[in-house]
């Protein structure tokens, strides 16, 4: 198969050195509090369904989904409900989240019944399945997987792709992954690839894992799903860029993937529609890689609800250089600012990061590095310098609503000018403006 | 205890290639430095006084203006230092010492600073100087560097290219400017700052690839066509003046057309008109055409067109 490579981009070397010693995870312990919180990614945050002071079990659903869009939460531990709490998020706010105090005993609740020859069960079933189990996008994104999975059959879907690329620097969650449970992925491709009618399968890899390219293929051989190794190059797992990477279609400025046939899942994702199919599983834990300033960078399943000082602690503890908290990639992520805040089922990463470069004092010198890093073919500098002057028509004119928000220009520029702020901040008044 | 900790917060990304805006001017720096060494060894010790009161006078300039201004002092990106150096490499060896004094004041301020700084000069700073010096003393300009012809009726070492061996116009035992007769150490420097990543190949590429093909057709000689590359400022012009951030296009695509502009311009001054030396006026008049350039060459937005149906 040709492989369509994108434009612009960036590597990030150093960083993206392949990691030694973390290409498997370790079951990290459970939290003596969990916090699970309300809202799991993208959608409806969850009403809860437990009080205070109950009796919860390993697997119990503790939240409901206010709306379709949205996904159950289950409590990751067996034990007492202490209440409805607040917590630090990464988003810099705060929000509410079920506490579990965790007994120790991870009794566990009744499971859902495995469900045999998913390839022929009813589609109505499987996406049931889907939504019970409280899986969401674990690429980050959190999108609900039954609502993806849904998709209006008006939108003709022939092809479902699979994002292996862990693009991003530092993460090498999906890389464990990918080399533990390959079959179990495959199997969550096949499984979802029917729930969309979709013909064609295909899990794009990044090739600097060929271990996990050679595991994939061993577990895909004879079921007619392709592993594609893809050039390593950020943001090659950008959803657009993964799209046109496998199959050389282009999602259309504004559109969806569907909109060109094809649906995309993590493969996070997959594994767990495997599991809850074949093994009746909830989401309870996930990957997460700990990683940077700290004593033992490692790869951990963590139950949701973990606090991410938990993690560090178990790595060893932060190295003294360490003044940033990353909740994600060092690209795309977000800052945290409390060791308190929880593992949500969209956290790959906890990153530990020293000091920030500080901006210079001089401002764009048009160097025009962020138009050729640009992915997306935009002229970032100049998006950026509308931002900044408050001219969000230019802005909007310029563009600014076809930008991933994937870094790459504030990264490469030599002023240090924080282009990706400024042209979210565009984004963000476009977006007002339009309701 | 770690929860003490006060952890900083900001918008991703949250780390950096590392590229400064100081570290590609010392890279330019570095580039420029065998082409000066050599001039300073054929033209003689004064070529170096040129090049250390040009720089000097350069980074003075600036100090001058942001302590006039009351903004912070912007020296240290060492911008001055690169168009102190670009300025000197322009002047023969035997200008007075004032000239550069004033020149690099007419490139850093009047043309940088009072248009913003740096990255916003419409257009290079030191080229420009150059061409206000050369037409307020074009005999200075023109010197004992050009002591075989008369400079005033254009005749220049580069009308007489073909009085040169093609090895003299090639390792620079010819008279001309400080920095531009050397072009082993030019090619040295581009190679160096491609190498680097500090400037595209698109725009010395083209201009240089462009040039050749136009003399080439013109003068039905390959040789011919190597004795104008190799004559004049092309190749400073092409690696280190040319490829000046602000004042060209940003785009990849208008990178080429700038490159092939500066080109077709300088073959028209060297063929049809009298002016002595073609490749600063060329690049200057490109750089005029840089905005349009880049406003017409916007790259395709991802997904902008061929929608499926």
């Amino acid at each position: 198969m040709r492989m369509h490579a994108f434009r612009g981009g960036i590597h990030p070397s150093r960083e993206k050195a392949p990691p030694s010693g973390m290409d498997s995870a370790r079951e990290a312990a459970s939290p003596a509090l969990a916090a699970v919180f309300l809202a799991q990614g993208a959608g409806a945050p969850c009403k809860p369904l437990v009080k205070a002071g109950q009796r919860v079990l390993m697997g119990e659903k503790i939240g409901e989904p206010a709306g379709f869009v949205g996904a159950p939460i289950h409590s990751p531990v067996s034990g007492r409900v202490r209440g409805i709490e607040t917590r630090p998020n990464a988003a810099g706010r705060s929000s509410e989240a079920i506490v579990v105090e965790n007994d120790g005993l991870d009794e566990r609740c009744e499971p859902l019944a495995p469900m045999e020859n998913p390839l022929e069960a009813p589609v109505e079933a499987l996406l049931a399945r889907v939504r019970e189990a409280g899986i969401v996008g674990m690429g980050g994104a959190g999108f609900p997987a039954h609502v993806k999975l849904a998709a209006p059959r008006e939108k003709k879907v022939d092809t479902l792709l699979l994002n292996g690329a862990e693009c991003e620097p530092y993460l090498s969650g999906d890389h464990c992954l990918m080399l533990a449970a390959a079959g179990d992925i495959c199997l969550g491709a096949r499984i979802a690839a029917y729930m969309t009618g979709a013909q064609a399968i295909r899990i794009g890899v990044e090739d600097n894992k060929p271990g996990a390219i050679a595991a994939l293929r061993a577990a895909a051989q004879g079921t007619g799903v392709e592993v594609c190794p893809l050039r390593t190059r950020y943001p090659q797992g950008g959803e657009k860029q993964l799209i046109y990477a496998l199959t050389g279609r282009r999602v259309p400025s504004g559109g969806l993937p569907m909109d060109v046939g094809c649906v995309v899942l993590n493969v996070a994702t997959a594994h767990a529609i495997c599991a809850a199919v074949k093994r009746g599983e909830v989401v309870l834990r996930r990957i997460v890689t700990v990683a940077g300033a700290v004593a033992v960078p490692a790869n951990w399943y963590a139950r949701i609800g973990t606090p991410i000082g938990d993690l560090i602690e178990a790595c060893g503890g932060a190295l003294p250089a360490a003044q940033r908290l990353i909740l994600g990639g060092p690209m795309m992520g977000m800052a945290a600012f409390d060791l308190r805040t929880p593992i949500g089922k969209t956290t790959g990463g906890v990153l530990l990061l020293p000091a920030a470069r500080r901006a210079e004092t001089g401002g764009c010198i048009r160097c025009g590095r962020c138009v050729e890093a640009c992915p997306m073919g935009l002229m970032p500098t100049r998006i950026a310098h509308y931002a900044d002057k408050g001219m969000v028509e230019e802005a909007k004119a310029a563009r600014a609503m076809d930008c991933v928000e994937c870094g790459c220009c504030a990264y490469v520029c030599p002023a240090g000018l924080p282009l990706t702020q400024s042209i979210r901040a565009a984004k963000r008044e476009i977006a007002r403006r339009k309701r | 205890m770690q929860t003490a900790k006060v952890w900083r917060v900001a918008s991703s990304p949250h780390i950096h290639a590392g590229r400064t805006v100081r570290g590609i001017m010392l890279d330019v720096i570095v580039a420029l430095l065998p082409a000066g060494a050599f001039g300073v060894a054929w033209f003689g010790v004064r070529a170096l006084w040129v090049i250390a009161v040009s720089v000097a006078s350069a980074v003075a300039w600036e100090a001058l203006w942001c302590w006039l201004v009351k903004k912070p002092c912007t020296v240290g990106d060492l911008s001055a230092v690169v168009t102190g150096l670009l300025l000197a490499y322009n002047l023969p060896a035997t200008v007075p010492l004032w000239l550069p004094v004033v020149g690099t004041g007419l490139a850093i301020v009047l043309v940088k600073q009072c248009f913003g700084g740096l990255g916003q000069n419409f257009m290079n700073p030191a080229l420009a100087a150059r061409a206000i010096l050369m037409s307020s003393w074009v005999g200075l300009m023109s010197g004992n560097a050009y002591t075989l012809v008369d400079a005033a009726t254009s005749a220049t070492p580069l009308a007489q290219g073909a009085d040169y061996a093609l090895e003299a116009l090639f390792w620079g035992t010819i008279p001309g400017c400080i920095g531009e007769v050397c072009k082993p150490a030019l090619l040295a420097g581009g190679l160096y700052l491609l190498a680097r990543g500090v400037i595209s190949w698109r725009i010395p590429v083209t201009m240089l690839a462009v040039s050749f093909g136009l003399f080439w057709i013109s003068l039905g000689s390959a040789e011919g066509a190597l004795r104008q590359v190799l004559s004049g400022g092309l190749l400073l012009g092409a690696f280190f003046m040319a490829t000046d951030y602000a004042s060209s296009p940003t785009t990849p695509v208008g990178r080429l057309i700038m490159g092939a502009g500066c080109a077709l311009v300088l073959f028209v001054i060297r063929t049809f008109s009298a002016l002595p030396e073609g490749c600063s006026y060329a690049i200057l008049f490109m750089n005029l055409a840089a905005p349009l350039i880049e406003r017409f060459t916007q790259p395709r937005v991802f997904g902008e067109v061929k929608r499926r149906a």
